[in-house]
């Protein structure tokens, strides 16, 4: 339903339909699709570096998108000015005018519009209490601390009245204490004004507080929208899964409806529809394992390896006798070296479908015995019939990768760009030079950034020619 | 005795010693003679007098008017010249490279005299005539660098987030420069009246050139006083031009935040 909002215009304050954004050759957003109902308070969650910030830059006008159109209360608005848009920012690092007071700097907007004097004033005293700066008036903004601008500079954005307020990670400047008060206040502010929040944050804590929904994003394109309890319950992928509190995400295999196969047990499970024998993603939030003294009840039995108290419960890792690691979180601590049973409901376990289960790329042959892919040609086992510069799909398994310290041991490098960990072994993203994902299953420790060399050997290449 | 050394020369402030001595040798104390000079006849005895005749002196007292005007002239050329130029520099649409901005400075890497000197010889090639109008042009031709460099560093350290927050409050591209961009730059004007105002004043080798001495500037006159040996009388031309420079600094307002706000030359 929210995908499709040209129809349904009116319901929505903000339309975002088809967008996409590229700098130079490389694409920011990439059909990027989201509705705004008025008066909802939307987070736009991902890590740095995900397209959210451009995309709320995209609504306030500060750059224009490559393609698609961005309606406000049913304008078209994809090419105004931000000074003719009717919403407001609060940026993240305040941006008040240092040459005029908290007073000047609240009126700027009111003044543009030429409002008279007594009215202005009017405003900006209610505004200044809204956001608890009464008496604050003629002060400078630099004698003010960081949670006092960011209060002028939400002040300095509701007095104009917008029709929706854009926050661009407004609290990520302050500290842990300052920010959980803010959060209570904005969702303060949002009831009481009742106008259209859009807010960008790459804290997830934050965002599933606040949000009437969130808008998970990652590489430049929207994963999942919904309620934060969905988002939380109900991740889609096991990038939200992973993105989106903690969680224990697992290779599985789906045997038959209601019947899961993970760290070597079947369990029972509610999920269904996946077909036989289909490989799955499985997520276990670390709250729902329940641990106890090892017995008969046990669908798994492990050993504690780590025990840390978090104020309100513990967090303790288990390891199984065949390999698999799992975050378990209980109000009871149980000691490191004990032998514990671990049991799951079936309603806990969550099945996702798996985005991908190989390596695919287009590829081009060489001669009989080398094909080219990634920029590279790699030698391969010997495709017979087949003609020099045919066009064929190469496939290769993620366990069959092998990532090098040293970028010149590698046949090709590359940047990792994700870290999953899978319970047994970590499912990487490298981004290649040939500027195309690898994924890659490894149980050496890599780090978020690392540039590594890649080799794939020759008999682990499976060359499938496009016509066949 | 070498720790003794060790000792001094490890104390950061006895670093400043050479420093200090030099100032004042160089500093203090030739601005205390020009005072003690000021004051004094040609006796050495306390007296007025060296002020009473520049006040009744029409000539002295028009030479300093005219100075002033033109300074002013020159100034307000170069703000008008200037900060449209440092504007262009600063933005990424119109330039790309520091290249543009090194052409726009290179002047200021070559001796005044010579580049007033080839400014001679451009006027002569063209067969302009010398005289005020070749004055103002050299003053503005010499002068402009100066304005131009401490705008265009405010203007690139300006942060974006202030125009963004400008244009989101609803400023068009008018608004955001008379609401911010301009005064929010007003550190660097500042920085580049006071390197463009003060020194027109005390100038004297361009007027002499480029108005083959036909028009005397302020600079000229205590040169002159100096050079026939008036010194109490060149003291206190130099005393009221040292006090015009500082209401310069005055009237510019707290010069020690400008200064460093407009990031200035060096």
């Amino acid at each position: 339903m929210q995908l499709k909002g040209n129809m349904q215009g009116a319901d929505y304050i903000i339309t975002v339909d088809r967008i996409s954004k590229y700098f130079g050759e490389k694409a920011v957003l990439m059909d990027v699709n989201l509705n705004i109902r008025k008066g909802e308070f939307v987070t736009i969650l991902g890590p740095s570096g995900c397209g959210k910030t451009t995309l709320l830059r995209l609504i306030a006008g500060f750059q224009t998108p490559t393609e698609g159109v961005i309606r406000i209360a049913g304008k078209d608005i994809t090419q105004t000015p931000p000074h003719k848009r009717p919403v407001n920012t609060v940026f993240q690092k305040y941006a008040l005018f240092p040459h005029l007071n908290v007073y000047n700097n609240i009126a700027f907007g009111l003044k543009l519009k030429k409002m008279p004097g007594a009215m202005m004033e009017k405003k900006v005293k209610q505004a200044l209490k809204t956001v608890g700066m009464t008496d604050y008036e003629y002060r400078d903004v630099d004698s003010l601390s960081g949670g006092q601008q960011q209060r002028v500079a939400i002040a300095r954005a509701i007095v104009n009245e917008p029709e929706v307020l854009l926050l661009d990670e407004p609290l990520a400047a302050l500290d842990l204490k300052m920010r959980k008060d803010m959060q209570m206040e904005l969702k303060e502010m949002h009831r009481s004004l009742g106008i259209t929040f859009v807010y960008v944050t790459h804290d997830q804590e934050e965002a599933l507080t606040l949000s009437d929904r969130i808008v998970v994003m990652s590489e430049g394109r929207i994963q999942q929208i919904g309620t934060p309890p969905d988002i939380y319950n109900e991740p889609v992928n096991s990038f939200v899964a992973d993105f989106i509190g903690e969680s224990n995400i697992l290779n599985g295999i789906m045997i038959k409806d209601k019947q899961v196969m993970f760290a070597g047990h079947e369990f029972e499970c509610v999920d269904e529809g996946f077909g036989e024998m289909t490989p799955v993603d499985v997520v276990i939030r670390p709250e729902d394992l329940y641990i106890f003294d090892s017995s008969d009840a046990a669908q798994l039995t492990g050993t504690v390896t780590s025990c840390i108290f978090k104020g309100v419960h513990y967090e303790m890792m288990v390891d199984t006798p065949n390999g698999y690691e799992f975050l378990v979180q209980d109000y009871h601590s149980f000691g490191v070296g004990k032998t514990v049973g671990l049991l799951v409901k079936p309603f806990d376990i969550h099945v996702m479908k798996k985005e991908r289960l190989t390596n695919t790329f287009d590829g081009k042959m060489i001669d009989e015995t080398h094909v080219e892919f990634l920029g590279y040609t790699f030698e391969c086992p010997a495709i017979p019939d087949s003609q020099a510069g045919e066009e064929v799909t190469v496939m290769v398994d993620f366990h069959d990768i092998i990532l090098q310290d040293n970028t010149e041991d590698g046949m090709i490098s590359g940047e990792v760009k994700f870290i999953l960990y899978k319970g047994d072994h970590y499912h990487l993203t490298v981004y290649t030079d040939w500027e195309e994902d690898l994924f890659v299953d490894t149980s050496d420790v890599w780090d978020d950034g690392d540039t590594v060399g890649i080799t794939i050997p020759a008999d682990k290449i499976r060359v499938v020619k496009k016509s066949s | 005795m070498f720790e003794k050394i060790t000792i001094f020369l490890s104390r950061r402030r006895n670093w400043v010693i050479p420093y200090a001595l030099f100032l004042f040798l160089f500093v203090v104390v030739p601005l205390f003679l020009i005072a003690w000079y000021g004051f004094a006849d040609a006796e050495g005895h306390f007296t007025l007098e060296n002020f009473q005749r520049f006040m009744q002196h029409p000539e002295a007292l028009n030479t300093f008017i005219y100075s002033v005007g033109i300074a002013i002239i020159t100034t307000l050329a170069c703000i008008l010249l200037g900060y449209p130029a440092a504007w262009i520099l600063s933005q990424k649409r119109f330039n790309t490279s520091r290249t543009l901005v090194v052409l726009f400075i290179l002047p200021m890497w070559i001796n005044i005299l010579i580049r007033t000197l080839a400014t001679v010889a451009l006027f002569d090639f063209m067969h302009l005539p010398l005289g005020e109008g070749a004055l103002i042009f050299g003053m503005i031709y010499n002068f402009l660098p100066f304005m131009i460099y401490p705008i265009y560093n405010t203007l690139l350290k300006m942060d974006q987030n202030l125009i963004e927050a400008a244009q989101d409050l609803g400023a068009n591209p008018f608004q955001v420069f008379t609401k911010t961009i301009l005064p929010l730059s007003m550190p660097g004007v500042t920085s580049g009246i006071m390197m463009v105002f003060m020194p027109t004043i005390s100038t004297f080798a361009i007027a002499e050139l480029l108005t083959m001495n036909n028009i005397k500037l302020f600079g000229t006159t205590i040169q002159e006083n100096i050079n026939n040996g008036l010194w109490n009388y060149g003291a206190a031309l130099s005393l009221i031009m040292l006090l015009l420079i500082g209401i310069t600094g005055l009237v510019n307002g707290d010069g020690s935040k400008t200064s460093n706000d407009g990031g200035g030359l060096i």
